[in-house]
């Protein structure tokens, strides 16, 4: 820009609207995107996806707490009866860290609602000294109380609490002393009072709505300063209802670690545990997975990668969701097709609105291919052909997948009812462990299953009856026709149980000799012995003849075989599963397990990778002489052992730099060492050392140590 | 005995009071009543007064200084040094207790000593004091910590205001511990010594239950400190379990069954109580609401409530399991040891070959010690059974654990080149951590070798 202007002086020049406008949502996700045409509604349908689950998981979480908030609740109700000690709620949230922010959140505003206005929380990291965590404790208590004033009581306090801002920065009045006069008169104006304090203290008690402090991560504050401020504390009890609620994540002992005796007799200690974070994650999972409710699944892989990182790295239900969420955004970006993920009545509409390229698309799709390979020779050529004809057959296809959705999860439900309280838990404790076995293949080829089933087949009567039961109950809920009908038959099954009570009284001599050995199975939980009595029992039932108990046994499981056959087969052999199951694994792993050291020596090794210079392509993995210098050190350096020579190394380096010059090899000045490579070299070389592969040593002059192991 | 208590200048009533609420101190306060001299009289500049927590002293100050109603209301000034977090904070508790909030406000932003002097001489010329102004200064032992010219410029703050005031400092500490190594002006040193069981028995008798008798209220004190004053001589701490056990003592009486006369059956009853509260109410490990509650419950009942320390349960995830072992491992064994225990062909190495002679002594007694994060994740990888590829998460791992106070840092937080730790958990934490994950952690430990 230029301006008319001969004089010299500063110009403002306001940017101009049109680089103003700020890139919405719709086009961040538009850009890049596979498919572009119909991005809009993938976006759109993502979010509303996205809101829903939101939504739930926050529900469910509040659901989650609230026991423990109701519970800590009605102690900060009831606490302000001891008067030398300061209430105090030991809150144990688990190691999960991440996850206690909106415990924190939800508790605080709960407590603002039904118990008291003066909510502070504080955190380790803001109070380094008692200094500060005094000014936090203040400015959050004063603060928080005055934008909800009324005017009246401005015109008293105004001048004080504005001038608190600017002297608690002076930090003269910062003292609970301050705090005390202000609760005083915030007290007094909201009861109407004043004066008639101290008369009856059991109605006190009701008006003055206690302090309370919450203390988020307990072992990360300097125990000096927290000894300190709970003596402060302890001083003003009498005259200010405090309470504490620390939030501890390993064990409550750490109060006991960091508070000396003297100062824990202080405080009036009660122990609140939380849910721990496996549970929290089974709901979740059970709640947002394991439904056919949200249209978007991942597939076993993706579900693997999220749920090793929850196991094996944080313990974070909000990392998991957060998980769920890239991936939810990552399928809607890359997949044109995700534009069917949704409710089945408008995946319908948008099945008739597919151009040309998403039927291709369709067509392209294996889940297809294999379903139009299947098909006879006419059907297969309209398939290819007539796009309207295809859109017909998908609309049948997508509801097929909906019921096929509809059934497995009730499916899954009973057979992990089964199979969960089996010894050694041949499928798994948990239903998501069942669930990935199932994404992964046909669960019946299993092996795992196999003995399952074998196993099941040894229950006991009553054991069984009661698991078949609640089979029963699951399926109740459900309201696809046919896991109606297996509710019926489970029904008819389970009569037929209860009937044999009355055949048993009839003839019992038989009875007797057959569940001896199964009677003996219960106590068992060894699985030689199991298999010991397995062979015993797979014996003496080819020798005797079935019990009618065995018999309908065999039948119930059967039809509960039966009906993981037909309704638990993976996804994957499920025609058009792409749309609606994200598989990428690997972007998940990359974005939420990064791994910087492997990409930074990828980016070494082999420049072209990120640099995209045809120059620098190499076939047999080693560097081009044209890299960038530091490949050329870090090339070099890895041929070397522990301690580096830095002469050697420089020598080296000349020779392929010089090689790179297309300088004559025979020539005198081939390798030669002049500043610029000198200087070259040493930049490259500290860089290496800022990257954390070399870093210098004492034990021998002129060279370097590696600090990586390994070599080309 | 109250006779001890006499002092001219002061009203004979007044003393009469004063002395009936401080039992067994008779005689310090009656020291300290001597210091002061009459209120009218300049006292001594400083006077150090120390003695175990819970030995009286700020009661006695209290009592006699002001504070309460029935003392002798003298002009005085009380701070806790432990509440002013800067200088400034006691400055001004100071002006505000004598001359008024005017006072305080002339204060500059950050005060300097001198700022103090000048505004005190300036408000004492308006306002001189007709008696002993008095400042009192509990839990003296931090004033150490402050600037270096605090503590010797008010023990002879008299001087510097030219003006009647005394400093008294409380502390628990000896004056020993605090005289600077410049020097300074040496306060009169006044020593309360700590009460010895009769006095303490004389002091907690006096607050008995009002529908009770006397007697019986000191006949529960004396079982009480039967059990108590072997590990506990703390004034407060006693009274409160006092008071926390008395209705479970009273008990029996109230349901008919004994007399007050008989003593034996009543310790009986109290005494097994009384052992259980040591072990849990007294190191807090329920609270004492808790306890209040537990005393209404039946015995079946109370078994259900554990206290704090039972709770030592850690669940950690998977990965941060083995960082923890790995920590420990790196922690307790030599460095040299190493290549023995995880590398495959070490060949036979025994124990004797590797001892050093100051190795001769367990590490365990010794404590951790710090190691290196190479170290860590070199014994890391070998640990875990699984190939972990080196992820940003497991380098976050390590950071948590040391937020979680499990490992901790030893080098400072700026060195991020080669970073030291320690691992501070304890051998049956790392054990019940070892075996969720089905390792053998004790085959590792050169200790145990």
């Amino acid at each position: 820009m230029s301006t008319s202007s001969v004089s010299k002086g500063c110009f403002v020049f306001k940017p101009s609207a049109k680089k103003k406008k700020t890139l919405s949502l719709v086009d961040y996700f538009t850009d890049g995107c596979e498919g572009a045409e119909n991005s809009e509604v993938r976006f759109k349908l993502c979010q509303d996806l996205w809101d829903k689950i939101k939504a739930d998981t926050e529900v469910l979480q509040d659901e989650l707490n609230r026991k423990i908030l109701d519970s800590l609740l009605d102690f900060t109700r009831k606490c302000s009866s001891t008067p030398s000690e300061i209430p105090t709620a030991a809150l144990v949230l688990g190691v999960n860290v991440p996850d206690h922010d909106m415990t924190f959140q939800s508790l605080s505003e709960l407590l603002q609602q039904s118990v008291t206005p003066h909510v502070a929380s504080v955190q380790a990291k803001e109070c380094g000294a008692l200094k500060h965590l005094m000014k936090r404790v203040l400015e959050r208590l004063m603060d928080t109380v005055v934008t909800v004033d009324d005017e009246e009581e401005e015109g008293e306090e105004a001048e004080q609490t504005e001038q608190t801002s600017a002297q608690l920065h002076k930090s003269v009045h910062c003292s609970l002393g301050t705090l005390c006069d202000w609760y005083n008169t915030k007290t007094k104006v909201s009861t109407g009072t004043p004066g008639k304090k101290r008369s009856s203290p059991a109605k006190d008690e009701q008006q003055q709505p206690p302090v309370v402090i919450i203390f988020k991560d307990l072992e990360a504050f300097n125990p000096r300063v927290l000894q300190d401020f709970i003596l402060i504390c302890s001083r003003y009890i009498e005259r200010l209802p405090l309470m504490f609620i620390f939030g501890i994540a390993t064990a409550p002992s750490t109060i006991q670690h960091m508070l000396p005796h003297s100062v824990s007799s202080l405080l009036c200690i009660e122990l609140f545990q939380s849910l721990s974070c496996t549970q929290h994650l089974a709901t979740v999972i059970d709640k947002l997975i394991l439904t056919p409710k949200f249209p978007f699944k991942l597939n076993g892989k993706a579900m693997q990668v999220l749920i090793s990182i929850f196991l094996y790295h944080d313990f974070s239900v909000r990392n998991f969701i957060k998980g769920i969420q890239l991936a939810l955004l990552e399928h809607f970006h890359s997949q044109p097709l995700s534009v069917l993920c949704c409710r089945k009545k408008e995946a319908l509409l948008h099945m008739t609105q597919l151009s040309h390229r998403d039927v291709e698309r369709i067509r392209q799709l294996l889940s297809f291919k294999r379903y139009v390979e299947k098909q006879e020779q006419q059907e297969q050529v309209n398939l290819l052909k007539d796009d309207n004809h295809l859109k017909e057959v998908c609309q049948r296809l997508i509801k097929d997948l909906n019921k096929y959705h509809k059934n497995y999860y009730p499916v899954l439900r009973c057979l992990h009812t089964l199979t969960s309280s089996l010894p050694r838990y041949p499928l798994g404790k948990q239903i998501r462990e069942l669930h990935l076995i199932c994404l992964e293949k046909n669960v019946w080829e299993n092996e795992d299953y196999q003995t399952a089933m074998k196993l099941l087949r040894m229950l006991a009567k009553d054991e069984l009856i009661t698991l078949l039961q609640r089979c029963a109950e699951t399926l109740q809920s459900v309201k696809s026709k046919k896991m109606k009908n297996a509710l019926v038959q489970l029904e008819e099954l389970l009569t037929k149980f209860k009937q044999l009570d009355t055949a048993v009284e009839t003839a019992p001599t038989v009875e007797e000799s057959f569940t001896s050995p199964v009677k003996n199975l219960q106590k068992k939980t060894d699985l030689f012995q199991l298999q010991k009595t397995l062979l015993e029992m797979n014996e003496t039932r080819r020798s005797k003849k079935l019990s009618p108990f065995e018999v309908l046994r065999n039948e119930a499981l059967d039809f509960i075989d039966g009906l993981v056959r037909s309704y638990l087969s993976p996804p994957e052999s499920q025609t058009l599963n792409e749309v609606c199951y994200y598989s990428s694994s690997a972007t998940v792993r990359r974005h939420l397990n990064a791994t910087p050291r492997t990409s930074i020596q990828a980016a070494l090794s082999s420049p072209y990778y990120y640099l995209q210079n045809d120059n620098l392509k190499t076939e047999d993995g080693s560097v081009s002489n044209a890299a960038p210098d530091i490949c050329i050190a870090y090339k070099l350096h890895l041929e070397c052992g522990r301690l580096i020579n830095l002469y050697d190394w420089l020598e080296a380096y000349a020779t392929v730099v010089s090689a790179a010059e297309g300088n004559d090899p025979d020539s005198d000045n081939f390798g030669k060492v002049d500043e610029v490579k000198h200087a070259r070299f040493i930049q490259a070389v500290s860089e290496l050392e800022f990257l954390g592969f070399i870093k210098s040593t004492k034990q021998k002059t002129d060279h370097v140590a590696r600090l990586t192991w390994g070599g080309c | 005995m109250t006779a001890l208590l006499q002092h001219p200048g002061y009203e004979e009533e007044r003393l009469q009071r004063v002395a009936e609420q401080l039992p067994c101190r008779e005689v310090q306060a009656g020291l300290l009543l001597s210091l002061m001299g009459q209120p009218q009289q300049y006292s001594y500049p400083s006077i150090f007064i120390y003695g175990h927590r819970a030995s009286g002293k700020s009661h006695v100050i209290y009592q006699t200084v002001g504070h309460y109603s029935s003392s002798l209301q003298l002009p005085h000034a009380t701070v806790s040094c432990v509440e002013c977090v800067s200088v400034a904070l006691l400055f001004e508790q100071v002006l505000l207790s004598f001359f008024g909030c005017d006072a305080a406000s002339l204060l500059p932003r950050s005060p300097s000593l001198s700022d103090f002097v000048r505004i005190y001489k300036q408000q004492c010329s308006q306002s001189p004091a007709k008696q002993t102004r008095y400042i009192v200064m509990e839990k003296a032992e931090l004033l150490r910590d402050t600037d270096a010219n605090l503590l010797p410029a008010l023990l002879r703050l008299q001087e510097l205001v030219e003006d009647n005031i005394t400093v008294i400092l409380l502390s628990e500490i000896a004056w020993d511990k605090f005289r600077p190594n410049t020097g300074c002006f040496e306060p009169l040193l006044l020593h309360f010594p700590d009460y010895s069981k009769g006095e303490l028995q004389q002091i907690l008798s006096q607050d008995r239950h009002p529908s009770y008798s006397a007697e019986l209220y000191s006949s529960y004190i004396n079982i009480l400190l039967g059990v108590f004053y072997s590990v506990c001589r703390d004034l407060r701490e006693l009274r409160h379990l006092a008071a926390l056990n008395f209705s479970k003592f009273c008990e029996p009486l109230a349901e008919g069954k004994v007399k007050e006369t008989d003593t034996h059956k009543l310790w009986r009853n109290i005494e097994p109580h009384l052992k259980k509260a040591m072990q849990t109410v007294y190191l807090r490990e329920v609270s004492s609401l808790q306890w209040e509650q537990m005393q209404q419950m039946e015995e079946k009942e109370t078994g259900a409530l554990r206290g704090l320390s039972a709770h030592t349960h850690v669940e950690l995830p998977y990965y941060s399991k083995f960082l923890l072992i790995a920590a420990y491992l790196a922690s307790y064994n030599p460095a040299r040891t190493d290549k023995r225990f995880f590398l495959k062909h070490h060949g036979k190495i025994r124990k004797t070959n590797f001892l050093k002679k100051n190795e001769k002594t367990s590490n365990h007694l010794l404590g951790p010690k710090p190691f290196p994060l190479d170290r860590l994740l070199a014994i890391f990888y070998s640990v875990v059974d699984s190939r972990v590829a080196p992820t940003a998460s497991i380098f976050s791992q390590i950071s948590s654990l040391v937020t979680l106070q499990l490992l901790t840092q030893v080098s400072h937080d700026d060195q991020l080149d080669a970073p030291k730790y320690k691992c501070a958990v304890s051998m049956d934490f790392i054990c019940a951590i070892s075996r969720t994950v089905n390792f053998d952690i004790v085959k590792y430990l050169y200790d145990f070798l």
